[in-house]
């Protein structure tokens, strides 16, 4: 925190409550509880017994919340040919075994981009703040191509392997890699460190803010994937749990079907919701750095 | 740097009792990551570009035919001409700007409040973005529901705006602007804790000088201190407002559960690409419209870097501050805890 300074107009990151913030937590409050506001309906909806549900004129709050819709979620589930849990096992390994690549990949690479020089250095990491703006939803053609062509269809790394290399992760994990002094690595070697223990022992303890902030948006990206599942693999037993939701709930959105659904929803939200709650403060000190110059 | 010079050094290092380790073997920790990024990133963009100039479907071999994709477009795909391209732009000219400074408000008045209620209120502000693809239909599609029981008709009802319940997502009329409002709605992300972190960084002296110099209110704050001391990260924020218009292609299929949309009221490029890939599989044609897409990025790239960017020659004369005594110095950013 810094000293607000002897300025009376200057009011950034204020240490204390003011009058003058009022006019903004006039504004603050209710556009943010307006934007809440769809969350608490799903709250409220996957919540709902089914008579609330049908209920005339619709009521935003529940009034005698249940666990209804989650059982028969999930009771609805078990009738298809590849059990729900396996689903949710696939999804939770795609989503473990991405979050591990894709930190693994950029903190390497962010160490090497940032730390050495090279010819083609710059070109690459240009190349790479480009490549934040290629959606990937506008190549999924030459990608469905070209995973079939190396072979890769109907695996179950093909959950995995096209969302490990992650531009905003790469650039933003470079930015907070420049603030490592030099002269710390220098040091390392001449205590005799390989590559890999300064890696491990310099750059990811001073690096962890970003390595929180690139752990959430692969977890964000792989946890709600439904790109290879729809595309890319056919095989059932491999598909995620976000590919099944989607499935399933598109063709319930009235009556029970959409308790069922904001159920669905609501498993798909929370995850993202919790992860974010703890690792808030770090993803606010990686922002700091995600300045394009 | 060039080959030479970077020869010359390398051989200098190595001379160096620190430098032997520097060999270049250790750029190999580079190669798992930019062999990840150049097969799932760079080559399907260079694939897309290759596929457009031919008339691949997918099982005979790809011919080639030059221009005759991108002449069919422009010339006869009336769906394109006619839906699709108006579409596509409508939505980004709306939802690009209104996202991009709805991020910008929110973080500056956020940035103005003590710590404590500044981080519930980003968090509430920013749990939209982290709602996906499948909870966003769920939410908006019971909300906006054709009947007189879905919740915004009956409240219009109740309240005597309207006198029968509107298909919010079946209406030509109504579609695009709902898409609008739940892409806006879901776009407070990544963008705008780069925006609110980046006004929390400004060095509080600036404003004092500034203030010294003669500036009076809020207003000039903004314009003179606030917003030139902030361009990397509205330059940030610009980028993902952008990304997360264009990724928001599937979203008119979702809400009015048609594929295409009703009369083609919500269609946007994306779901044209898909539609010629995955339905006709005409690969050849969908690529030169991917190949599209990717020019029309581009070209907002290059606005957004006129707008925001600082340029890479003028970062060094922007890093020089001067210090009390007036000599001047390098600023140094807040290190890192």
């Amino acid at each position: 925190m810094r000293s607000r300074g002897r300025f009376q107009n200057n009011k950034i990151n204020p240490q204390s409550f003011g009058w003058s913030q009022l006019k903004f937590f006039v504004v603050l409050i209710p556009l943010s509880l307006l934007l809440l506001l769809p969350i608490v309906f799903m709250f409220s909806t996957a919540f709902k017994p089914a008579d609330e549900l049908f209920v005339f004129p619709p009521r935003l709050f529940v009034l005698n919340p249940t666990l209804d819709n989650f059982t028969r979620l999930f009771k609805a589930m078990s009738t298809s040919a590849v059990p729900a849990s396996r689903y949710l096992f696939n999804s939770i390994l795609v989503a473990l075994c991405t979050v591990t690549l894709s930190i693994l990949l950029s903190v390497s690479a962010a160490y090497i981009l940032s730390k050495k020089d090279f010819p083609g250095k710059d070109f690459l990491f240009d190349l790479n703040t480009l490549a934040i703006e290629f959606v990937p939803i506008a190549v999924s053609v030459p990608t469905f191509i070209i995973i079939s062509r190396l072979g890769l269809t109907n695996l179950f790394i093909t959950n995995i392997l096209p969302i490990i290399a992650m531009p905003v992760g790469l650039f933003l994990m470079k930015q907070f890699v420049d603030q490592i002094p030099d002269s710390l690595i220098e040091a390392a070697y001449l205590d005799g460190a390989s590559e890999m223990d300064i890696v491990f022992k310099v750059v990811v303890p001073m690096t962890k803010p970003a390595i929180a902030t690139i752990a959430i948006l692969s977890f964000q990206s792989a946890w709600g994937n439904v790109v290879a599942s729809n595309l890319y693999i056919t095989n059932e037993s491999f598909k995620t749990f976000a590919y099944y939701i989607t499935s399933f709930t598109s063709s319930n959105t009235s009556g029970v079907g959409q308790g069922m659904a904001a159920a669905a929803a609501l498993i798909m939200f929370v995850p993202n919701l919790i992860i974010f709650i703890f690792m808030q403060s770090q993803v606010m000190d990686t922002m700091a750095y995600s300045g394009i110059k | 740097m060039n080959l030479k010079e970077w020869w010359h050094k390398l051989k200098e290092k190595k001379r160096s009792q620190t430098a032997v380790r520097q060999a270049d073997w250790s750029l190999t920790l580079l190669l798992p990551y930019m062999l990840a990024f150049l097969i799932f990133i760079v080559a399907p963009v260079i694939a897309a570009i290759a596929f457009s100039f031919t008339d691949f479907d997918s099982i005979r071999s790809p011919n080639w035919v030059f221009l005759d994709n991108y002449i069919y477009l422009f010339t006869q795909d009336s769906t394109f001409m006619e839906y699709i391209l108006p579409n596509t732009l409508l939505f980004a000219a709306v939802v690009g700007p209104v996202s991009f400074l709805l991020s910008f408000f929110l973080a500056w008045m956020l940035a103005q409040l003590p710590r404590i209620p500044r981080n519930i209120l980003a968090l509430l502000i920013y749990s939209p973005s982290m709602v996906s693809g499948v909870a966003i239909q769920v939410i908006w599609v019971t909300l906006f529901n054709g009947d007189a029981s879905g919740y915004l008709n009956s409240l219009f009802l109740a309240w005597g705006w309207i006198s029968a319940p509107i298909q919010w997502l079946q209406d030509k009329r109504y579609l695009m602007m709902v898409m609008m409002i739940v892409t806006i709605w879901s776009s407070t992300g990544v963008g705008f804790l780069a925006m609110l972190s980046g006004i929390l960084n400004i060095d509080p002296e600036l404003y004092e000088a500034a203030y010294m110099d003669g500036m009076r209110n809020r207003w000039q704050e903004i314009v003179y201190v606030t917003l030139p001391s902030m361009k990397p990260q509205l330059l940030f924020g610009a980028v993902m407002s952008m990304v997360a218009t264009l990724q928001a292609g599937g979203i008119g299929v979702a809400l009015s559960g048609s594929n295409p949309t009703p009369n083609y009221a919500g269609d946007l490029i994306v779901n044209h690409i898909e539609d010629y890939a995955f339905t006709r599989y005409e690969m050849g044609f969908a690529s030169a419209v991917s190949v599209v897409l990717l020019i029309f990025i581009f070209i907002l790239t290059k606005i957004v870097y006129r707008l925001f960017g600082s340029g890479k020659d003028k970062k060094k004369a922007k890093t020089i501050l001067y210090d009390e005594e007036g000599q001047p110095h390098i600023a140094i950013k807040k290190e890192s805890k």
